[in-house]
């Protein structure tokens, strides 16, 4: 188009007219500002020609405008989910480029520490019976077999705390004081499989690593799916306590996890299975269309 | 009496202006199904909340309840294209020279008041101007800004971790979710304005946007009309 208009019209630059006395009070002056101005023709002409020009570049620009308002529309919804769903898997791939698990999240004062908010309940249907729990953990290096924990096993491991910003994917967010395990810790203590099948080493190569957990509750109601960096970030704990007392039933006693890597949706509640796992896990939220990454 | 051909808006302008539209569109609405989920704020006085964001009724009418995890697919997709769209169009503003039309200098906001005394008809005479007038070149260089903003506090809220030394910088997760908020409602605020000013620049000011073009007196013929620093150039 703009070839197009060279040739319809003799472009010509024209600098300002300086009047002295506009001059101390005109921006377009002082940031010498040009017009493009065509030769003078008659009324009649400059009509004609604009109407020339109106009808195309309306017809251009109005056919691009429906096509794009109809093409959005009329996509079928397959089409659009997978398109949403890619862009959801090219986020996560961007984010996962710009991650450094050295980067943490700020932690808070005791007395930042938000009134508790409860928010989400599901597989925890049953009334817990802290008796009966124990955690079972598969998927790791040199065992076909699961293995079955007690929170004392748990509690035997690295106790950290942590005061730090719980988000909600809904937009709210509470500080939290948690006490538990970092994840990295268990995780070299509970070995995860490699992708090779050689000998693990959580601290240095995690890159080795199967590059997936999946944690679920006791009665699968509820299950999340992390990537292995985010879940062997320091800030990501197997959570016992919180605000400085045992985890409360509808907080996920026993245990559950907390992080400020990712949204309250990932931070299981209950959690009855650990499973480190080559492939991407399923995840509760992700199955209606919320973002499998969501990560900070 | 002699016509002449203007060329006002450059071909880039045009097209990133009106692709701009609907990207911002579907960033504002994707945007208001996320805020749904987590309504907090408010025009407050004080004590008194005048106007609470939103009322039931406006969600009701929109359709906008439960689709949150739709907004998150919206927001995070168009967010793309609107950043992307926008980073262009500061670029092409930068080396085609067209910021001279755009950006304010020392004295605009005395002419800006004029204009719009102008505008409210208590002020007779528009002051000098070049494509834009003072007033325009505040709002739009405004809204440039605020789109950077947008950018940069969806940024803050989107990786509160990764970039944490950000969104520190603006004050915490919370008051980087309350920024990012206010600029939408200012965004929609411009566009309440800008669409009232255009409608009243009329016909010739609107098709200019859309082909490039504008009719003009001839120069020489109305000496006051000659340059750009002339009264009256229009929206």
């Amino acid at each position: 188009m703009r070839g197009d208009d060279d040739k319809v019209l003799l472009e010509q630059v024209r600098e300002l007219r300086r009047d002295p006395a506009d001059e101390r009070r005109n921006t377009a002056s002082i940031l010498n500002e040009k017009r493009r101005l065509g030769p003078p023709i008659d009324a009649g002409r400059a009509r004609a020609e604009m109407f020339a020009r109106s009808r195309r570049t309306f017809l251009m620009g109005g056919a691009a405008a429906l096509a794009g308002f109809f093409g959005w529309r009329w996509m079928p919804d397959e089409t659009k989910n997978n398109l949403l769903r890619r862009t959801f898997e090219l986020n996560e791939r961007v984010s996962q480029f710009f991650y450094r698990p050295s980067r943490l999240a700020p932690e808070f004062s005791r007395e930042r520490i938000s009134p508790r908010r409860v928010n989400g309940l599901i597989g925890m249907d049953k009334e817990l019976d802290p008796a009966a729990w124990s955690l079972s953990v598969g998927g790791l290096f040199g065992r076909d077999s699961d293995i079955t924990l007690t929170l004392d096993d748990i509690k035997a491991l690295p106790r950290t705390e942590m005061i730090t910003e719980l988000k909600c994917i809904e937009g709210w967010s509470v500080i939290v004081q948690w006490a538990g395990v970092r994840f990295s810790d268990f995780a070299a203590h509970f070995l995860p499989k490699t992708i090779d099948g050689s000998q693990p080493d959580v601290a240095n190569h995690p890159e080795k690593l199967v590059p997936y957990v999946s944690l679920s509750t006791p009665d699968s109601g509820y299950f999340v799916g992390w990537d292995m960096p985010s879940i062997l970030h320091p800030q990501t704990l197997l959570a016992y306590e919180m605000n400085g007392e045992p985890l409360l039933p509808e907080h996920g006693a026993p245990l559950r996890l907390a992080s400020p890597t990712k949204y309250g949706i990932k931070l299981i509640k209950r959690i009855g299975r650990i499973e480190f796992t080559a492939e991407r896990p399923r995840d509760y939220w992700a199955e209606s269309g919320y973002d499998w990454y969501s990560g900070h | 009496m002699k016509k002449q051909l203007e060329k006002k808006h450059p071909l880039a302008i045009r097209w990133l202006h009106w692709i701009n539209f609907p990207l911002l569109t579907m960033m504002i609405w994707s945007g208001l199904l996320i805020y749904w989920a987590n309504p907090v704020y408010g025009l407050w006085f004080f004590r008194w909340e005048l106007f609470h964001f939103f009322p039931q009724g406006f969600y009701d009418v929109l359709g906008v309840p439960f689709r949150l995890a739709e907004g998150l697919q919206l927001h995070f997709f168009f967010m793309w294209l609107f950043a992307v769209n926008g980073l262009i169009y500061v670029i092409y503003l930068l080396v085609s020279g067209e910021w001279r039309a755009i950006l304010p200098v020392p004295g605009s906001f005395g002419r800006a008041l004029r204009v719009a005394l102008h505008d409210v008809r208590m002020v007779k005479k528009l002051p000098p101007q070049g494509k834009y007038n003072d007033a325009q070149r505040i709002a739009y260089t405004l809204v440039i800004l605020m789109g950077a903003g947008s950018v940069t506090t969806g940024l803050a809220i989107y990786k509160p971790l990764q970039l944490a030394w950000l969104t520190s910088l603006l004050g915490g997760y919370e008051w980087a979710r309350w920024m990012h908020f206010w600029l939408t409602i200012l965004f929609v605020l411009f566009f309440a304005v800008h669409v009232v000013q255009v409608a009243m620049a009329g016909w010739s000011n609107f098709r200019s946007m859309v082909t490039g073009y504008e009719i003009v007196d001839a120069a020489g013929e109305k000496a006051t009309e000659i340059s750009v620093a002339g009264e009256g150039a229009k929206a």
